[in-house]
């Protein structure tokens, strides 16, 4: 058998935590955090994709230079998201109309 | 490994020239072949990642601004059919994570016949989208001159439903895409186009199919879970 090859039971394993995540997620939407019910819905879905990223697409054990270039698109798109945040989530703050 | 100088075509007198079947001329080794494909399926990933991530931003910025808007739009979607299509995603990924194994270790039929379930998974998906979009219609949730909302905000809540089908619009589209490459993909690895050296195209394919899933990981529960107690 070739190098890289992940025993059946890592898919099946992944595949049982991704729907326990679903059901989590489903339920916790149910339950009144306050503003942290978003957050909680993120978080869940940020590991759902990690399991994915990670088993699924077989990022662990390959080639090192793979997380470089996701991490590396994943960083312009918190650039992307902090300048937004500091834009929108500071108006008014300078208590003229429109500014 | 011997010189390829001849400038052989890809997988011409193979075994003749030192250099096996599926190898590229102009690579070493099937392993530096294969860290080759999944790199390059990665930097265009990435920027599929960046192109979404736009219609994220929209979102976030348009939630924060309007967020009676976007909790009354989000609660007339239906839980039910959202989770049902959720469970139906991340089936089709493991079946098709299973059929690059079954490449992998170069059981072609065993990775077509895995492959042609998960074409049918994504297909269901589809359907149940399409009668998810054909209730907005009727509802006359769809933004435009017949756009009526009973909810408070009906103004912002259109900005809901743009966002909503262009969203789901856009990853439906790229399942139309995955699954006419994954027919392909099933057709020639029912015919043993994939050995367990050279399945790139195979891998690849399975790449761009979890990372669907992957975007309707973020879609669900942003769009469908908004406030829900």
């Amino acid at each position: 058998m070739p190098a890289h090859v992940q025993p059946l039971k890592v898919y099946f394993g992944v595949f049982l935590a991704l729907m326990a995540f679903t059901a989590l997620t489903v339920s916790a939407a149910f339950v009144n955090l306050g503003p942290a019910n978003t957050f909680v819905a993120l978080g869940i879905a940020a590991a759902k994709a990690t399991l994915v990223i990670l088993y699924f697409m077989h990022v662990k054990g390959n080639t090192k230079l793979v997380p470089v270039v996701i991490l590396s698109g994943l960083f312009f798109l918190f650039l992307l998201f902090l300048f937004l945040a500091a834009d929108y989530g500071t108006r008014g703050w300078l208590g003229v109309p429109g500014r | 490994m011997a010189s390829d100088a001849h400038g052989t075509p890809l997988g011409a007198d193979a075994a003749e020239h030192g250099h096996g079947a599926g190898l590229a001329h102009h690579f070493d080794s099937y392993e530096q072949q294969k860290d080759s494909a999944t790199l390059g399926m990665w930097t265009f990933l990435v920027t599929e990642i960046l192109f979404f991530g736009g219609l994220f931003a929209a979102y976030g910025v348009y939630r924060s601004l309007y967020p009676e808007a976007f909790r009354a739009s989000s609660h007339t979607l239906s839980i039910q059919l959202g989770t049902f299509n959720t469970v139906v995603l991340i089936a089709s990924s493991l079946t098709m994570a299973l059929a690059v194994r079954g490449g992998q270790t170069g059981k072609g039929k065993l990775a077509a016949a895995l492959l042609v379930l998960t074409l049918i998974l994504g297909s269901v998906f589809l359907v149940v989208k399409g009668f998810e979009y054909h209730e907005k219609f009727v509802e006359h949730h769809v933004p435009g001159a017949s756009f009526h909302f009973e909810g408070p905000d009906a103004l912002h809540a259109q900005l809901f439903f743009s966002l909503y089908f262009l969203m789901t619009g856009l990853h439906a589209l790229h399942m139309v895409i995955g699954i006419v490459l994954v027919g392909y993909v099933a057709e020639r690895a029912w015919g043993g186009a994939y050995t367990s050296e050279n399945h790139n195209f195979l891998e690849g394919t399975g790449l761009y199919w979890h990372f669907v899933d992957l975007v309707w990981i973020f879609l669900f529960p942003l769009l469908y879970l908004i406030g829900r107690h």
